[in-house]
């Protein structure tokens, strides 16, 4: 049985993407790891909801500031050219287009490129954070998710079945066997793991999956 | 012009039931921790302040600051943005019993809402929540080929702050990340208390450095060494202490 890609790889994958210069956005979990994954010679300046831009890695246990932290509330550094500023500018980044790049976490993406992420349904307590905002003024905005759910349904779908956070606003998907971008209202397939045909990955996605020249193989190191 | 006050129970002193607070800091970053104590305390001797409206990034963690105002039932209803947390167990516990209201608000609208309610701007259009269930009911207007939602300003009677630096005029720094929605908040209340860790003499602060000017404040009361929740939280702290 050939392996999918772990959540560190498909972090490795999108950090590829991210060119020199670039001002990101990542969000709480998952897409986190991204930031450890830039190759060599490129900077990024990483942004965080709470009013940081160009924040360094997590301080030795026991070092920690608590007015130093980022969205998801972790402990974080500062280092020659970081930005303090308050929350309104904070989201004027997000959605007046100043940010490159912004990755988010998934439950289910629709070919239109709507994404839901923020709810599971009506029990327990609702809780979005800045996901509505972080989706809309990226220039690219990408998710990275598990192909399929842990019971095998498609997350890749025609229609949201989810709550959405947000409408026809994921340009680009880093999955756990792909990558995918969205264009005009289609998944079109970039890059898939050498073990799968098309025909495999189209029947683990529930919408159509568009071919746009050759298909790359997705090959990630072991990390 | 002197704004500084003598103690945290005088800074508190004029909230009454049903007011609406805003409540600075994101997490524990920035959050007027002993501010809201000194609120628990007065309610505990009073049985006021209640049924107040609170707004927060957050809903609380542990047992402490936000926590522990909603865990003394002093709350009513609470506007944000995120109500999880490590430990949200107090919001949880009374959200799911229906004892607390929410509204919950994506957080940059909430942000630029606080904003709108300072700078005297009742309504704002924003992409954010479009076609999602948080715009239902909200009018939508299309700028240049793109829907928008209208949002609404939002005001407080009183804005409780954590600052750095502050002077008699109201002038304020903040530290690091733990300027978030403080700033903004001094702005949306009609009455903006700050608990700053040292109040210096006018001139002392820089006036290129001045994060908030002095005309967003109306109280300054000096408290060295603030705690931080996620130190409290780490300790297992509950407030009030259980007595012995």
């Amino acid at each position: 049985m050939t392996q999918k890609l772990t959540p560190t790889q498909m972090a490795w994958r999108a950090a590829q993407d991210i060119a020199d210069g670039a001002y990101v956005n990542l969000g709480i979990g998952f897409p986190e790891m991204v930031a450890k994954f830039q190759p060599p010679g490129r900077e990024a300046i990483f942004h965080t909801e709470n009013g940081i831009l160009g924040f360094g890695e997590a301080p030795a246990a026991g070092a920690e500031d608590w007015d130093l932290i980022n969205a998801g509330k972790k402990a974080v550094t500062i280092k020659p050219g970081t930005a303090f500023f308050h929350h309104a500018d904070s989201f004027a980044m997000v959605r007046g287009g100043h940010l490159d790049v912004a990755i988010l976490g998934a439950y289910e993406v629709a070919e239109t490129g709507d994404l839901a992420n923020w709810s599971t349904g009506p029990r327990g307590v609702p809780a979005v954070g800045g996901a509505m905002d972080l989706v809309h003024g990226a220039k690219t905005v990408a998710v990275i998710t598990d192909h399929v759910t842990k019971d095998g349904k498609p997350k890749l779908v025609q229609r949201c079945s989810l709550p959405l956070t947000g409408v026809g606003c994921v340009t680009r998907i880093y999955s756990s066997l792909a990558v995918i971008d969205i264009v005009d209202g289609h998944f079109v397939l970039r890059e898939k793991l050498a073990a799968f045909s098309v025909s495999d990955l189209q029947a683990l996605t529930g919408a159509t999956l568009h071919l746009d020249g050759a298909v790359a193989d997705l090959d990630v190191p072991a990390l | 012009m002197d704004k500084t006050l003598p103690d945290l129970a005088t800074a508190v002193a004029g909230i009454t039931d049903g007011m609406t607070v805003m409540i600075g800091g994101f997490g524990g970053s920035g959050a007027p921790i002993e501010l809201i104590h000194a609120l628990i305390d007065r309610f505990l001797a009073t049985g006021h302040p209640k049924n107040l409206v609170v707004v927060n990034n957050n809903a609380g963690n542990g047992h402490v600051g936000l926590a522990a105002l909603i865990e003394a039932g002093m709350v009513a209803k609470l506007i944000c943005s995120f109500p999880r947390s490590a430990d949200p167990v107090v919001f949880t516990e009374r959200y799911l019993a229906g004892h607390i209201a929410l509204e919950l608000v994506p957080q940059g609208t909430l942000a630029e809402r606080i904003r709108a309610g300072g700078a005297g701007i009742p309504a704002f259009y924003t992409p954010t929540s479009f076609g999602t269930d948080l715009a239902k009911g909200k009018p939508v207007e299309v700028f240049e080929g793109r829907s928008y939602v209208q949002e609404r300003w939002l005001k407080a009677d009183v804005a409780l702050v954590k600052a750095h630096l502050g002077d008699r005029l109201g002038n304020l720094t903040y530290r690091m990340a733990g300027r978030n929605f403080n700033p903004l908040m001094c702005m949306a209340a009609a009455t903006t208390i700050v608990q700053v860790s040292r109040i210096v003499d006018p001139g002392s602060i820089d006036p290129e450095a001045v994060i908030t000017p002095g005309i967003f404040v109306q109280g300054v009361v000096e408290v060295p060494n603030p705690q931080q929740e996620e130190d409290l939280n780490r300790a297992k702290a509950v407030y009030p202490e259980a007595a012995e």
